[in-house]
């Protein structure tokens, strides 16, 4: 039996105001103050940690607004990681696995909690880094598989639905001006020709007023 | 292995062919019809909660099972095959109405001369000008027969768009290239996004003819001839990948099952995986006897039929075909056996991606609301002094950006790939850049060609198919032609940056093109270049028939879904009129 891992958060650095779907059900925690303890489905705190600071190199945050922190990155990749993505559930998965072309994909045996799981034992002690530091380190595992994933599930964790741990309380969604799964725009599509159309975003079970199950709790 | 009771026909695979097929016979005759579908059932009510980027268009919940079953893949047949173990190239789906239920809709129809490929290019250029390696052929069926049959498909699906050749008689409103129709478009074209129309205004400005797509996301409220009634299109941006989740879009589960559903005599079996055709004789020359498959228990059974439909996707068709030795599997160094040829995949490219001034709020789209440039498709255009034959349309078409799938386009400029400088940009260029797209046509060639892996097995142990495929000299040279054409466009457009397309090398496997991928079980005119004949009827076994885009003996510009309709209700006529009166060959 795995021992329950928890990462302990501020919630002051994760925006202020959560809307989280803990164990399935949503929370709305105005917690400005508080701290916040999120039990981990895959990766242990030490790993969380990393993941979470090298999520925030790749998108940081910085002038330009809020970053992979606030989003709860690292909170949708562990439950992305304990899901069937995780253990390549729906890959193609029998050998003989061989070195190929580009061309023809990734042929590798490893799972992307095995590639994770490696990855991160290059990276100890990462998040204890200062920045510059910590951003040369990324640039020498940047040709990596582990890096790629890094990168596209930090995009992921920005803008997916809030229902799958990331994008907490829509701030990927408002960064970026997209107004979530908007039921309509047959009056718009045609309209404000050159001019920003900024809905308010809505969340998939705001919109559908029904507890959607995401892939990852399959 | 259990024997089931007969049936008259046994239709595997419940996509847009086989639920049409399934349709008519349901609808205009008291045969007893089984379809077999591999994957689960659908209906328009589980699309109601659909729209998430994650689970659909990312993580592909509505596509193949590839644990179970994927195609291998290799450039020549030199090389050696590995499996392709992640979705990329194309999308196939599963489930009742396949991929026709996460397809964009978008509806032309081909040139009519693409029918007659080989004979057309032939007369036009002489034997020389031809591609060296060419396979072209001729389909067996010419534009004029297929037209009426081109007709009702619209009809079936409500398509939208607006004539351009209406029993001759030209319009700049729509394709003036176009074949002549007989009747004008059901439906209206749909409403035409930003980019959409600034692509079209600085096409026109250049003395281009841009048109708007014909397009089966309609346009307003539509009814067709069974009395199925959809909704308008509300161009909300998730069409490609997903179901509809209004039942807007054209799919086989809101058009054809509702319809299958009234007529006592068809009935559906999901979770039917079926792994052979069963002929007749064991010299596997005589008619089909049934099929076998394997339920998702894992319980065998035999279903006897008097009449085969595959209807199961280009790949499955070949596929079941070779796996039951159902004719002679096709020899690229001697060009003989004719099933497994002509595998092409349409050229699809971002032509140019265009960086603008101003926010274009792409996540308003549908599936096929945009516009194409006619100009230089088919053979429209003069050749003479170009080093390639035919050609495909340009196109700009929002399909509704979605943020995993498009954020971080950024100009070349910028040369960072993630941090704060990166950031920055793809936070201002996430809703200023869009792609004009090319879709070419792909000649058939000796060299591209499907069969059965050596090596590489599914879950229950049958050989994968194998592709043998990668672009020619041609293909290369029109996606440059398109890629200039498409900048200029851009140009024209006030661009403040544009990436144009780095060019045609190896196929690449990796990046989705489209999920146009045809051929390996041919039509046409000849027996000994072809699987079926003009009717989609096998040339051997005369009571099976196969259905689907795996008959195109080449890529059209124009994608494949109306065409294989139209081919669809042609049979289903020919059958009913015919066949069942007098069982043997149709042509």
């Amino acid at each position: 039996m795995r021992r329950r891992h928890f990462l302990t958060l501020s919630a002051a650095s994760l925006g202020g105001v959560l809307v989280y779907s803990l164990d399935r059900k949503s929370f709305l925690l105005g917690a400005k103050d508080k701290r916040l303890r999120v039990p981990l489905c895959f990766f242990t705190e030490e790993e969380a940690l990393i993941v979470a600071a090298a999520t925030s190199r790749i998108f940081p945050t910085d002038q330009s607004g809020p970053g992979a922190r606030e989003a709860g990155v690292v909170i949708y990749i562990d439950r992305q990681l304990a899901g069937p993505y995780g253990s390549d559930r729906y890959r193609y998965t029998q050998g003989p696995f061989e070195d190929g072309p580009p061309e023809l994909g990734y042929q590798g045996k490893p799972t992307p909690r095995e590639i994770y799981r490696g990855g991160i034992k290059n990276l100890k002690g990462f998040d204890r880094l200062a920045n510059a530091e910590q951003d040369a380190r990324l640039q020498q595992i940047e040709s990596s598989r582990f890096f790629s994933f890094l990168r596209q599930h930090t995009i992921e964790g920005m803008f997916s639905d809030p229902i799958h741990g990331g994008n907490v309380d829509m701030i990927g969604w408002q960064l970026i001006g997209f107004p979530g799964p908007r039921m309509s725009n047959f009056d718009e599509i045609d309209k404000h020709f050159g001019e920003a159309f900024r809905p308010k975003p809505i969340s998939l079970q705001q919109v559908t007023n029904a507890v959607v199950g995401p892939g990852e709790d399959e | 292995m259990k024997t089931l009771p007969p049936v008259d026909v046994v239709i595997v695979g419940g996509g847009w062919a086989g639920l049409l097929m399934a349709k008519e016979l349901g609808a205009r005759t008291s045969l007893s019809v089984v379809v077999l579908e591999r994957g689960g059932a659908r209906k328009t009510e589980n699309y109601s909660t659909d729209m998430d980027e994650l689970d659909y268009a990312i993580r592909m919940h509505m596509m193949q099972d590839l644990s179970q079953e994927t195609v291998t893949f290799r450039h020549s047949s030199q090389q050696r095959a590995l499996p392709l173990r992640q979705h990329g190239a194309f999308l196939p789906g599963s489930g009742i109405g396949g991929a026709g239920e996460h397809w964009n809709g978008v509806s032309p129809r081909m040139f009519p001369d693409c029918f007659e490929l080989l004979t057309s290019s032939t007369e036009k250029y002489g034997v020389n000008r031809l591609p060296q390696n060419h396979a072209l052929l001729d389909w067996g069926v010419k534009y004029d027969e297929l037209e009426p049959y081109y007709t009702l498909a619209e009809k079936l699906l409500g398509i939208c768009g607006k004539a351009g050749n209406l029993r001759g008689r030209k319009s700049e409103d729509g394709n003036i290239f176009e074949g002549w129709r007989s009747s004008e478009f059901p439906m209206p074209p749909n409403k035409i996004p930003y980019f959409s129309a600034l692509v079209r205004d600085a096409a026109k400005s250049l003395g281009y003819h841009p048109y708007p797509i014909p397009s089966a996301t309609p346009s307003r409220a539509y009814v067709n001839p069974d009395g199925v009634a959809r909704s308008a299109c509300v161009y909300c941006g998730y069409c490609e990948r997903f179901g509809c989740m209004i039942g807007a879009k054209a799919q086989p589960s809101n058009l054809l099952l509702p319809v299958i559903q009234r007529h006592k005599n068809v009935s559906i079996r999901t979770g039917a995986s079926v792994r052979r055709v069963v002929p007749e004789a064991e010299n596997k020359k005589g008619k089909a006897r049934g099929v076998k498959y394997v339920d998702a228990k894992g319980q065998e059974f035999f279903q006897p039929a008097d009449l085969v439909f595959l209807a199961s996707w280009t790949f499955n068709n070949a596929r079941l075909l070779l796996l039951s030795g159902m004719g002679q599997p096709y020899d690229p160094k001697t060009g003989e056996g004719t099933l497994g040829r002509n595998l092409t995949h349409q050229v699809a490219i971002p032509a140019a991606t265009l960086f603008m001034e101003k926010p274009m709020n792409l996540f308003m789209g549908a599936g096929a609301a945009g516009i194409r440039v006619g100009d230089f498709d088919g053979d429209v255009f003069d050749h003479s002094n170009l080093p390639f034959f035919r050609g495909g349309a340009l196109e700009a078409l929002i399909t509704g950006h979605r943020p995993i799938g498009n954020f971080g386009i950024v100009p070349q400029s910028v040369k960072a790939t993630w941090g704060s400088e990166w950031k920055q940009a793809a936070l201002h260029y996430y809703d200023r850049a869009a792609a004009i797209h090319f879709y070419g046509e792909h000649l058939a060639y000796k060299s591209n060609y499907v069969d059965l892996d050596p090596v590489y097995k599914d879950s229950l142990g049958d050989p994968l198919l194998r592709l043998t495929l990668n672009w020619q000299d041609n293909e290369r040279r029109m996606a440059e032609f398109a890629t200039a054409k498409a900048v200029e466009i851009g140009r024209a457009m006030g661009a403040k940056d544009i990436t144009p397309f780095p060019g045609l090398r190896d196929y690449d496997a990796t990046r989705y093109q489209s999920t146009h991928v045809q051929g390996g079980a041919i039509m046409g005119a000849s027996p000994d270049r072809s699987v079926v004949n003009s009717y989609l009827q096998h040339r051997l076994a005369t009571n099976l028939f196969v259905l689907g885009a795996s008959a195109f003996p080449q890529n059209s510009s124009a994608n494949p879904t109306l065409t294989l309709l139209a081919l669809v209700l042609r049979t289903a006529d020919a059958l009913i009129d015919r066949y069942l009166k007098h069982p043997g060959p149709l042509a």
